[in-house]
């Protein structure tokens, strides 16, 4: 018989052995899957951008996490676990469909490694192997920054998985449909709260405000496409970015008209390009003492955006103009929530339970 | 996956895929134990009663291979539910057993079967309604809490309140009765 009444238990499973201790420590998320790649597909091209859309929902999720124990009610805080918990699914799938298409972009720990293709890409990479757009990267603030960034992120999101419905990759195909039903859910959300918010109190709205001004300037980033991005849309198999901005703008409108909001400038949504708002005399450029590539060290200085910062418009508002998130040059943010989500499982890279 | 423990308090063990035995072949009865599997999040209901079995076949060299399907892309219950299919057949002398995913169609609350809407029912769970259908063109956005006509689970009353769409598990929103004041869950319909 079958006996879930107690946690304990579970902790002596004779199956358990020989598991790596940290991760996820599930079974492999495509078990069974066909991960076959079309023959006329660049598979290495195919594994990085998997590992764009499966890092922008890794580091969201995160940034999530972090409101664990923290969110204004118990309610909201739940919401943003089972948002959060959704795209750590996504992200699973995303790096395990990564390494299947292209083993090589996962990092090489030990031959004797325990430690399966998804976590060693979650654990083991430097943050400018990451290839998350900068948008993920800004540190929750306060619960108006978070839903600013939550209502971009599940907007851009959710357009360009309705089109990646459709890949001739069948992976991605399937993990596009089954993440579609969520991101609708998350999006919902994060516009509902921006109503009541930007309808709120005149201390909520101009919270509201203020996200704007943080969270937009990375807007734009989000429909500049990566090589790999325009390869794969040729070939049918991913979805060229900027084909879902029109749907972007048209529900970011809505959402702002009815919220009471406007995007800051007057600007329409998205029409953010390469602009620097590093203004605040508190951004520092050119330092990175938190960081640990060379690779984020050459991206525009930003405060350290990380979630114990406070400073809400200087925190995280990078330069769009050199380089992006997609080419491994993030914020500053980045590289202090990867020392955090990867530091127990790089202290004992091979410990097992 | 937890072990069973006997009256004695000593584990089970895991049938040795080594120990001579007959290998179990029959198919009728894999579906069967397959099908009872319990829910790991909500017991009350069957693998079957979810509608996440998609398929179950013996191949020539007697090994057993089931196809399930996640509720959810994160559902953290995919890998129990994995280990107490193979366990279960273990059990009852199938000895090699693969459990593999189909992503593909995305799981429904339509294919929740009659009987597992009836233990959610009688379990105090409010139904799913039918899964919203896509029109053509973009998704479509629902700025107010979406129209559902519910009954409180505990007193019959019709008036409810949407206190989040997100509940205990993926897969549930959180309402709250107006009449009975009882809290409730209602399975998400997607």
């Amino acid at each position: 018989m079958i006996d879930h009444d107690t946690a304990y238990s579970g902790l002596l499973d004779g199956d358990s052995h020989g598991q790596w201790a940290f991760g996820t420590s599930f079974d492999d998320p495509l078990a069974g899957v066909d991960t076959t790649v079309p023959d006329d597909v660049d598979t290495a091209a195919l594994a990085r951008y998997c590992l764009m859309l499966g890092d922008d929902a890794l580091i969201a999720a995160q940034r999530l996490a972090e409101w664990n124990t923290r969110a204004p009610e118990l309610e909201e805080e739940v919401a943003l676990m089972n948002v959060g918990l959704d795209l750590l699914g996504q992200a699973r799938l995303l790096l395990a469909r990564a390494a299947a298409a292209d083993e090589t972009v996962v990092p090489h720990i030990s031959d004797t490694s325990p430690i399966p293709a998804e976590d060693a890409l979650a654990f083991f990479r430097s943050p400018d192997a990451f290839r998350c757009v900068r948008l993920v990267e800004v540190g929750n603030g306060d619960f108006a920054r978070t839903i600013v960034r939550l209502l971009a992120f599940s907007t851009w999101r959710l357009a360009v998985f309705d089109r990646l419905r459709t890949s001739r990759d069948p992976v991605l195909a399937a993990v596009a449909a089954k993440g579609i039903k969520e991101l609708t859910y998350h999006r919902d959300y994060a516009a509902r709260w921006a109503v009541t918010l930007g309808c709120g109190t005149p201390e909520s709205h101009r919270r509201m405000v203020d996200a704007l001004g943080v969270v937009w300037p990375l807007v734009g980033e989000l429909f500049v496409p990566a090589a790999e991005e325009l390869t794969l849309a040729e070939a049918g198999v991913g979805v060229d970015p900027r084909t879902a901005r029109d749907e972007f703008d048209r529900v970011l409108m809505r959402v702002l008209h009815a919220a009471d909001l406007r995007a800051p400038d007057d600007a329409p949504p998205g029409s953010v390009t390469a602009t620097t708002t590093g203004s605040s005399a508190t951004t520092a450029t050119g330092s990175s003492a938190t960081s640990s590539s060379p690779a984020t060290s050459s991206s525009p200085a930003t405060s350290a955006g990380s979630a114990t910062s406070s400073n809400a418009a200087a925190g995280s508002s990078p330069a769009t103009g050199s380089g992006s998130g997609r080419q491994g040059q993030h914020t500053e943010a980045l590289a202090p929530l990867l020392a955090d989500m990867q530091c127990i499982a790089r202290a004992d890279p091979e410990a097992r339970w | 996956m937890p072990l069973t423990r006997n009256t004695h308090g000593a584990a089970e063990t895991v049938p040795d895929p080594d120990m001579p035995m007959q290998a179990v072949t029959d198919l009728g009865i894999a579906r069967q134990l397959v099908d009872a599997v319990p829910d790991p999040e909500m017991p009350i209901l069957t693998l079957a009663d979810l509608g996440i079995v998609r398929d179950i076949e013996i191949e020539a060299d007697s090994r057993v291979v089931v196809t399930i399907t996640p509720t959810y892309s994160g559902c953290p219950a995919i890998a129990t539910m994995r280990a107490d299919i193979t366990r279960s057949l273990h059990q009852r002398g199938y000895r090699d057993v693969r459990v593999d995913t189909a992503l593909s169609p995305p799981w429904s609350t339509d294919w929740i079967s009659a009987e597992g809407r009836r233990k959610l029912r009688d379990n105090g769970y409010s139904l799913p309604g039918p899964a919203p259908r896509r029109a053509a063109g973009p998704v479509p956005l629902t700025l107010t809490a979406r129209p559902r006509a519910l009954t409180c689970p505990h007193c019959g009353s019709r008036e409810t309140r949407l206190v989040s769409e997100f509940g205990a598990t993926l897969c549930k929103a959180h309402y709250r009765c107006a009449v009975c004041l009882e809290p409730f869950d209602h399975v998400k319909e997607i």
